[in-house]
């Protein structure tokens, strides 16, 4: 039911400066309008989630800059709840009338479906431990400056007779979910990432780095890395295609396993449609294989709550090799009489929670020891276009991707044409016969996690390409 | 909209910008989904805002806002001259573009029933009808139904006096049906897998794919893959459905063609070409029944990469991209064109949304039908293998290198199909698989298939794009190697 006309105030957003978020007690503001509003409807709870970014950008390409992209944009979106119906709508306009819009937007949707007893009241209020991960250097980090540290890394380029190519990025980003309970949580963090590909004909190599805090990576660092993989890549020999002993550098683990944790989802269970189905408590990976989530790892990112407005927990989801807990959102929870992790996805939604911040327990192979270790095997710098082959068996197929090198008798002696691999993750983590320290690694494929580099045994690939 | 555009475009210019365009998107969207039976997702979302691109110093800079005031898109275009001088710090090469003419117009994608008008009770009811199929099938442990709606409006002004608003509906919808059962997960989906078939359309497009007729039809085959022969590993005939020969056109013919990729733009990210520029007009790409095609116009159908007008304010093109199995032709834009010795950009520069930019993407990149009616074309197979539905797919950095599975494949001996087969897949490199082509079903066969999820760029983009196809047979195709020495 639609509340009397009466005039509609602006929400008052300010932007004195464009890469400024809105201060907490805007979020909180446009939360309490959206609860004012939606209580004359009819609706018996609301549920608010206010994002806001401001994302900047720069790419650059044959040692020139050729994009440079600057976004900042804020969307509200309102879940109701009426006698067992839910629905969402999402708008990016924060004036009254919209925001009413959007509450009847959402109420309309919700009133379309049957009544579903799985419907839960949305929580109250939670306590959350602080976490910060905003740094204002890095929201603070230009466009002229993010030009002259590319600037540099493509002068070392064109030293060397090689061709740059990557991204230079810096932003800010904050989410606040509210609601009809009295819940309300809010969390902002930066991010800063720097990633290049040195292309010397007819090979290529890449590095890239991942932070809050733009200081702790040195893009000259890692121009320079990427340069000297991309020199020792040219003239690569082929091999036969077949298994082979692996070092994966932290981003091929990262991209690999990034496709295992859904699986641990709860709601992927009851689905049937989980690796874990019939192995939880098993002796799946090998023993030197301990995994956790864990939102509060030093070297993590993320907000301490999840869609649902609930405190991110700790969860240990393998012990030495064994498949030992599940994440649950809050109806995952209720069906399977466990307590709710902090894992949920906004709602309405078909599949539940995910963990998001995976952090495996590291050893203390340096990559170095991990070569010497090595009779025969390659060394393999990033993984691409990685897809599930098998859902069960959790067979992965992929290439190889700009730096594979042999290693004979404990040392690097050349570079070798890319593989396609065609690989089992539950055979691979039984593999493992060395790890190094956990870092934050970035790939392409998978969120960022703390993974180590590993030594892997029998790894297979079935066919090789033409570089 | 167009006042917004404007004061976008004059504060650019009064900042030095030498070349602007704007856009103002609104977008809208519905999502339906369901899982065994119950309602999924159940959501709607609209987002408008403006986004500039401008040459300053001879250098890019781009910028986007949501403050849909003079204020907001002023201080949004000054950001973004700003920006493109930055730009300049690091250019190497002075941006020039291909000339192109002033457009006026207004286009809507033609569709009969809008989506966004359709009760959502009716919606929903036919995703639950179609969801209740699936599960009478016994072995059935997983039903998943989806169907998406998009309306998207965009104003585009440019600096030459380009003022020009598009309408696109869109419309998706898909079933899939699901089995666990001893130490395998075997699904099986219609009328095409990852949400379905998606078309610039309206309504019509769902009422056409006639769901709950098919919704059984899936879910026995489902069940039924769990006992059926594993794809045998070997060298040999392979016939391709539709829907995955288009997915293969998207993936060895529609990203190598992209002359971002091929100048090395992305170099970081999605990858670079095999197709170097001394490759055009003389690579033998395929055999000599093959022909491709990059067609945004209406003319070719309601694909998702049809439109009046690219992002950068050049009209629909057909752009012929293998001829008779030779390589003759690119996806440009205006800043490229000139590379490959064309004097105007065949129109490919599209956006996501009013906070991307626009980049070289594929339109409705198709396999032109061929001759073959396909009960001949399965008669005249004595040995082969029928693959359908795409499952996995993954090629690499260059686009030379490939592996697809699919969901079911049918063994076929003396012209029939005599079995089905699971965990099929195929491999090869990409011209040796197409020069392979012997024969393509005709137009009877041929449907433009919409990929909604190509994603490219960086900041990451996600785009639709259209791919028609009709059944085809490759010869001497290593099948099978997905799965061997598992």
């Amino acid at each position: 039911m639609k509340p009397p006309a009466k005039p509609r105030k602006a929400s008052s957003r300010k932007h004195a400066l464009a890469a400024e978020l809105l201060p907490e007690r805007e979020l909180h503001r446009i939360v309490d309008t959206v609860l004012r509003l939606a209580r004359s409807t009819g609706a018996q709870e609301t549920e608010v989630h206010v994002d806001e970014v401001a994302d900047n950008l720069t790419r650059f390409a044959n040692n020139g800059i050729h994009q440079n992209v600057a976004e900042q944009g804020l969307t509200v979106s309102i879940r109701t709840v009426v006698d067992g119906h839910t629905a969402r709508a999402t708008t990016n306009r924060i004036e009254e009338d919209s925001l009413y819009a959007a509450i009847e937007a959402s109420l309309s949707l919700a009133h379309s479906q049957l009544k579903d007893p799985r419907v839960l009241p949305v929580p109250g209020k939670q306590r959350y431990r602080r976490v910060n991960r905003f740094v204002k250097q890095t929201a603070a980090l230009t466009a002229e400056e993010r030009a002259r540290a590319v600037r540099l890394a493509c002068d070392l380029a064109i030293k060397k007779g090689q061709v740059a190519a990557g991204i230079f990025a810096n932003g800010q980003s904050q989410s606040a979910i509210g609601n009809s309970r009295g819940l309300f949580a809010a969390y902002r963090e930066t991010h800063a990432e720097f990633s290049i590909t040195m292309q010397e004909d007819p090979a290529a190599s890449w590095a890239k780095a991942n932070s809050a805090d733009v200081h702790t990576f040195e893009p000259q660092k890692l121009a320079t890395r990427a340069s000297e993989k991309a020199h020792l890549a040219v003239n690569a020999r082929e091999l036969p295609p077949g298994r082979y002993a692996v070092i994966l550098e932290p981003a091929s683990v990262l991209d690999l396993v990034g496709f295992l944790f859904y699986d641990f989802a709860a709601t992927a269970l009851e689905d049937k449609r989980s690796c874990l189905n019939d192995r939880i408590g098993t002796q799946l990976f090998g023993k030197n294989i301990t995994i956790s989530d864990d939102a509060y790892h030093s070297l993590q990112q993320g907000a301490p709550f999840d869609g649902e407005g609930l405190p991110r927990q700790h969860v240990l989801l393998v012990d030495r090799g064994i498949p030992k807990n599940l994440v649950y959102s809050r109806a995952a929870a209720k069906a399977a009489r466990k307590n709710p992790t902090g894992h949920g996805f906004a709602l309405p939604n078909e599949y539940g929670e995910a963990p998001m911040n995976l952090v495996f327990t590291g050893g203390d192979s340096s990559l170095e020891k991990m070569i010497a270790s090595t009779d025969r095997g390659l060394l393999v710098t990033r993984l691409w276009y990685i897809r599930e082959v098998d859902p069960y068996e959790k067979v992965m197929t992929g290439m190889t991707r700009d730096g594979l090198f042999l290693v004979e008798n404990g040392r690097v002696t050349t570079a070798v044409r890319n593989f396609r691999f065609n690989q089992s993750l539950i055979e691979m983590l039984n593999n493992v016969e060395l790890l190094g320290p956990a870092v934050r690694a970035t790939g392409e494929e998978a969120f960022e996690m703390v993974v180590p580099a590993m030594k892997v045994r029998d790894f297979h690939f079935s066919e090789v390409t033409k570089f | 909209m167009w006042d917004l555009c404007t004061n976008a475009l004059d504060a650019a210019q009064l900042r030095g910008a030498s070349y602007g365009d704007a856009r103002v998107m609104h977008l809208r969207q519905r999502d339906l989904t369901t899982k065994n039976a119950k309602v999924g997702t159940l959501s709607q979302s609209e987002s408008i805002g403006l986004g500039i691109r401008v040459l300053a110093n001879g250098a890019w800079g781009f910028a986007s806002t949501d403050r849909l005031t003079r204020d907001g898109v002023s201080s949004c275009a000054a950001q973004a001259v700003s920006i493109a001088r930055a730009s300049a710090l690091a250019n190497r090469t002075e941006v020039v573009l291909a000339p192109e003419s002033a457009y006026i117009d207004s286009w809507q994608s033609p569709f009969r029933k809008d989506p966004f008008e359709i009760p959502l009770e009716k919606q929903l009811s036919l995703l639950l009808a179609a969801d209740e199929e699936m599960r009478r099938v016994k072995g059935v442990t997983l039903t998943e139904t989806d169907m998406q709606f998009r309306k998207i409006d965009s104003w585009f002004a440019s600096s030459i006096g380009s003022r020009i608003h598009q309408r696109k509906v869109i419309s998706g919808c898909g079933i899939a049906a699901t089995c666990f059962q001893g130490q395998e997960i075997q699904k099986r989906s219609y009328p095409n897998s990852f949400g379905g078939q998606y078309t610039l359309q309206g309504y019509e497009l769902i009422e056409s794919l006639d769901l709950i007729r098919n919704a059984p039809i899936i879910a026995e085959e489902a069940a039924a893959l769990y006992s059926a022969s594993q794809c045998p590993e070997k060298t040999g005939t392979l016939i391709l459905g539709g829907s995955q020969l288009g997915l293969q056109i998207h993936e060895s013919i529609g990203h190598p063609i992209e002359l971002d990729r091929v100048l090395g733009q992305e170099a970081n990210f999605a990858g670079t070409s095999f197709l170097t520029l001394d490759l055009l007009n003389k690579l033998k790409y395929a055999s000599d029944i093959v022909n491709v095609v990059a067609d945004a116009r209406l003319d070719h159908g309601p694909g998702l990469g049809t439109f009046a007008y690219d992002d950068e304010g050049v009209p629909a093109q057909c752009t012929d991209i293998i001829k008779d199995g030779r390589f003759c032709g690119y996806l440009s834009n205006r800043e490229t064109a000139h590379l490959v010795g064309l004097n105007r950009s065949s129109g490919t520069m599209r956006t996501e949304s009013w906070n991307r930019l626009p980049i070289i993407r594929m339109t409705n990149v198709s396999l032109l039908p061929g001759a073959w009616d396909y009960d001949d074309l399965i008669a005249d197979t004595p040995d082969g293998i029928l693959m359908e539905t795409n499952r996995s797919w993954s090629i690499d950095d260059r686009r030379y290198q490939f592996q697809f599975s699919t969901e079911i494949g049918w063994e076929i001996k003396g012209g029939k199909k005599i079995r089905m087969l699971k965990n099929p897949s195929y491999s090869g490199i990409t011209t040796e698989f197409w020069n392979s082509c012997d024969a393509i079903c005709k137009l009877d066969h041929w449907n433009l298939w919409g990929t909604p999820n190509c994603g490219k760029g960086q900041p990451m983009q996600t785009m639709g794009t259209g791919h028609g196809a009709s059944p085809a047979r490759f010869r001497n195709v290593r099948i099978g190697t997905a799965f061997s020495n598992q």
